[in-house]
């Protein structure tokens, strides 16, 4: 966006002072930089950094955050989550259980789907940046709106989905209320919510694969599937790592859609992790608890992620070898 | 910072030769988009056009996509409901998302500023801590700010949502990298026309980032303004919600009138899809150049 080029020409000496260090523009005192850092800083340690150690601190307390005393108990809030029948194991796994499988449901449609768009729209014609925004528009709106319109749409009784299904001659299909339904209730809306998103980032890492690429390909007689599995993958890889990162931890930090939509029905079956959190630490103010299972998610996810990284960076070198 | 621009020559992947007439491959193209478009703008054409419908026609089982008889009232309905104050939560959400774009823009530059061009002990680890709680999921914050939060006394109140928030690492992490592409010479010229450094970074550096503080500041303000998860616990009494957890309560105070439902998501979406229509290349290019670098 600014360039170089853009840039006033420097008098010599200027360009010439560079040379060397440190720079008079390097050089300030410690009061001013002080004064640049200290808003962020407190905010960042406030909110930030203290939350994760008090967090943890939390966890190892029986603490009722009604109650005046709140109970040093160790490590017992975790062992209770890894003991099979305590209070909070039952609810806490079927949770992560949820979690899981819309992970698994919704992850690998949010990949080909937006790859599918990024790259049917990564060609020039018309109304192409037209549709681009329109992908993307959903994203825009809050979970909160995707909820309840997709509550409507596939209401089981005055739904305009069902409404259509009837019209073909269909069953009517209790989306919000029964399994397997009910994951449909909770996927489409988030691919049609977020599919755009993914997409975006797919375009921009589809515009970075050298052209010459193709055209060497297209010499080589390379048949449209040959030149998407040769040149396409191989050169979206770090994008591919970075929206198959971000989309399983989206995934796994799913809330608004089943507290919507399906309102963990039928029988808590699609309540997921965080609003089991959510449920047992701010309404039923169980804070030992419910920041344990915090940890043993965030923990999960962590390692989620690094194995997802490394696991790709693995298959990089290999290839390299 | 090139990446995402639209106008830069695509790559095409199945040079088709150029002759008038569409071939069969084209037409089913352009039948595979139109579906995939309708599959995207059905769902808010609907919420748009249920939202000018009965109570009573909502239920009627002969639906019809557009009103049969086109009516304002569950708009008139939903603004005058004491129990549901949506013009309340709009000017709470329009107050927070403000507030707290305002805040981001201001501290995070100042931060960013900092960690990309000066000196000061423990800038290091400060760097680093700021990247490494990029990857730490928000859930981990959740119960304990919620008992800070309590303990400042700020629960059920704007503050709650404005500034807890405002600390994320991202919009330093951002901006920073803009600064860093900015070339050194700049300030220098400025600084040996004697400008100070504060001088400096408020005439130079912040006209100069005006591009990147847009993006940043149109993120940030979508993100505030669509956040559901933290504001549906910290606020609670009906007048201080802001929107998003404010229609969740719309379901239950009208369980199935959804005329009245859909009116207000149009009411929460209007401000958003609004600023994304003006700034749609700003905001997808944000968007796209964040989750590259």
């Amino acid at each position: 966006m600014v360039t170089a080029a853009e840039a006033p020409p420097l008098p010599a000496q200027v360009r010439r002072r560079r040379i060397g260090s440190p720079s008079p523009a390097q050089r300030a005192g410690l009061g001013t930089s002080l004064i640049f850092i200290l808003p962020y800083l407190v905010l960042f340690t406030g909110f930030v950094l203290y939350p994760i150690v008090y967090g943890l601190w939390i966890s190892l307390h029986d603490w009722d955050f009604l109650l005046p005393g709140k109970p040093f108990v160790g490590l017992k809030n975790y062992t209770d989550l890894f003991t099979p029948g305590s209070v909070t194991s039952g609810r806490f796994w079927d949770a992560m259980r949820a979690t899981g499988i819309f992970i698994v449901l919704s992850v690998p449609l949010m990949i080909v789907i937006p790859l599918a768009l990024a790259i049917a729209l990564n060609k020039r014609f018309k109304g192409k940046n037209a549709l681009r925004a329109l992908f993307f528009a959903p994203y825009v709106l809050g979970v909160a709106v995707i909820g309840l319109l997709w509550r409507y749409l596939l209401d089981p009784n005055v739904g305009v989905v069902n409404y259509y299904l009837d019209q073909l001659g269909f069953d009517r299909i209790p989306f919000t209320t029964a399994t397997p339904y009910v994951w449909i209730a909770l996927v489409v809306p988030t691919i049609w919510w977020t599919a755009g998103y993914n997409m975006v980032i797919f375009l921009a890492g589809l515009q970075d694969i050298p052209k010459e690429l193709y055209e060497a390909a297209s010499l080589d007689r390379a048949t449209a599937w040959q030149q998407f599995r040769n040149v396409t993958l191989p050169g979206l890889r770090p994008v591919m790592v970075f929206v198959l990162t971000i989309t399983v931890l989206a995934s796994a930090n799913v809330f608004g859609q089943p507290y919507l939509i399906t309102q963990g029905q039928p029988g808590g079956e699609t309540r997921s992790a965080i609003m089991e959190i959510g449920e047992e630490g701010l309404r039923r103010f169980k804070m030992g608890s419910a920041s344990a299972m915090s940890t043993v998610l965030t923990v999960a996810l962590l390692a989620i992620s690094l194995l997802l990284l490394t696991f790709m960076r693995e298959r990089k070198e290999r290839k390299k070898s | 910072m090139s990446t995402a621009t639209p106008t830069t020559p695509t790559v095409d992947q199945t040079p088709a030769p150029r002759r008038k007439g569409l071939s069969p491959r084209t037409i089913w193209r352009i039948l595979l988009l139109g579906l995939v478009a309708l599959f995207f703008l059905a769902p808010l054409l609907w919420m748009l056009s249920t939202s000018f419908k009965s109570s009573a026609e909502v239920v009627n089982p002969n639906l019809t996509f557009l009103p049969q008889d086109p009516s304002t009232e569950s708009f008139s309905t939903i603004l005058g409901a004491p129990q549901t104050p949506v013009m309340q939560w709009f000017l709470n959400s329009l107050m927070a998302a403000t507030g707290q774009t305002l805040l981001v823009l201001v501290v995070a530059s100042m931060a960013a500023y900092a960690l990309a061009r000066l000196e000061f002990p423990g800038k290091k680890i400060l760097t680093a801590l700021v990247l490494a709680t990029l990857f730490v999921p928000p859930i981990s914050l959740l119960i304990p700010n919620y008992v800070l939060v309590s303990q400042l006394g700020w629960l059920d109140s704007l503050t709650a949502v404005i500034v807890p928030g405002a600390a994320g690492a991202f919009g330093v992490f951002f901006l920073r990298q803009f600064f860093l592409s900015l070339p050194v010479e700049l300030e220098e010229a400025a600084m040996l026309d004697g400008a100070g450094r504060w001088r400096t970074f408020w005439t130079v550096i912040i006209p100069l980032s005006k591009p990147a503080l847009a993006t940043l500041a149109l993120l940030t303000f979508l993100g505030n303004w669509n956040d559901f998860l933290w504001p549906l616990y910290v606020l609670f009494s009906p007048d201080k919600l802001t929107i998003q957890p404010g229609l969740s309560t719309l379901q239950s105070a009208y369980t199935t009138d959804y005329s009245i439902i859909m009116a207000g998501g149009v009411i929460a979406s209007l401000p958003v899809l609004i600023l994304f229509v003006i700034s749609q290349r700003f905001v997808i290019e944000g968007v796209s150049r964040s989750g590259l670098k």
